[in-house]
């Protein structure tokens, strides 16, 4: 499975929600689909995407996260997932496209390609809902559910590491954040 | 019972209440048990317990873009570890945080483990121009509180409140008997 292909098939589930990606591949490649007010894309601070989800879903109950991370940033913040998984938020569903390599920056092989799970991590962390997914139909298989489920749920996509053309895109990363905060601060104007 | 100050505690909790604060991240450390209780016990208050304080930079700035003000409650070497999220986030994406850092290895630091961290502290807050003050008595705790909340929304990026010996740590006495 490729990571766009895949992205592409849950992109009409993205567009009404609230999504937080991380840095390289998919943040280029979400864009490469189509950008979203909705969207925002942590251009840097590996690790941390799962933890903006975090604060956007305490903070927003109301409002369906969708965090897309990958294998190495979830690797820099393994201590995060027992922290998403203590909170719960119900209104979180976290995909990790897993391509077992550092892609962006060579793609040097992370410790996914010698055998650590993620999905096993995150359910001895406690998260309620895992999966580990490796074909188009699974992944969206597994991604409607957890829309369903109403429970935090972490999906790990086995992707191949195959990435755009380029990582850099005319978004500029201040231009994303403020239409990203007006959009989520839309309905709290009285 | 703790040496460390219940009415100081209670003081500084009361401030950043009064800034509009409704979210507090924190990381356990001896000065602070008095805060993180008293965020727990505040229904109007969301507590986030981590296992890193740099999480705490995701989670601020998460709740900040969707409208909630937020604090973290760390120590110093809590800051230390949240470097590269207060620069890569934070700063990247100008991003207010308002960070309570509790300043160990100061004078009068009786732990060993804590000795290296106090003398970096400030070095690596001016390197990062993170603008910060000192809270160590309690008649200026309000005032240095809201005006670190009203900076850091204004300016759109980190602030630094340094929770220093002798407003956290009252009873001299028990210290040294």
């Amino acid at each position: 499975m490729r990571r766009l292909e895949a992205l592409t098939a849950i992109y009409p589930a993205l567009e009404s929600r609230v999504v937080v990606t991380i840095m390289g591949a998919v943040a280029a490649e979400l864009q490469s689909i189509g950008h979203r007010p909705n969207f925002f894309y942590l251009q840097h601070a590996m690790g941390l995407a799962s933890s903006m989800g975090l604060g956007i879903a305490l903070c927003r109950p109301e409002k369906q996260v969708i965090v897309l991370d990958g294998d190495g940033s979830v690797l820099m913040n393994l201590g995060g997932l027992t922290t998403l998984a203590r909170y719960r938020p119900r209104n979180l569903v976290h995909v990790v496209f897993d391509n077992e390599s550092l892609l962006s920056v060579g793609g040097f092989p992370t410790a996914t390609s010698t055998g650590s799970d993620i999905a096993a991590i995150a359910k001895a962390a406690g998260i309620p809902r895992t999966a580990t997914v490796h074909d188009l139909e699974q992944f969206q298989g597994a991604f409607d559910q957890a829309l369903q489920a109403n429970d935090l749920t972490t999906i790990v996509a086995k992707v191949e590491a195959v990435g755009p053309a380029a990582f850099v895109t005319d978004l500029s990363l201040l231009e994303n954040r403020f239409a990203f905060q007006r959009y989520l601060r839309e309905d709290l104007k009285p | 019972m703790s040496p460390v100050s219940n009415t100081h505690s209670q003081l500084v909790y009361d401030a950043l209440k009064a800034c509009g604060v409704r979210l507090i991240s924190a990381l356990p450390e001896t000065w602070l048990v008095h805060l993180i209780r008293l965020a727990e016990d505040d229904p109007e208050v969301t507590l986030v317990r981590l296992a890193k304080e740099e999480e705490g930079v995701g989670i601020s700035a998460g709740a900040h873009l969707a409208g909630v003000k937020s604090a973290m409650l760390m120590q110093n070497h809590g800051f230390l570890a949240s470097i590269n999220g207060i620069v890569s986030c934070a700063q990247l994406y100008r991003i207010p945080l308002l960070m309570l850092i509790s300043y160990r290895g100061e004078f009068g630091e009786r732990d060993p483990w804590q000795t290296e961290g106090g003398g970096v502290t400030e070095e690596l807050l001016r390197a990062l121009r993170i603008p910060y003050a000192f809270l160590d008595n309690p008649s200026h705790v309000k005032h240095r509180v809201t005006k670190a909340s009203t900076l850091a929304a204004s300016a759109n990026k980190p602030v630094a409140l340094l929770l220093c010996r002798d407003l956290m740590w009252e009873d001299f006495e028990a210290e040294h008997r």
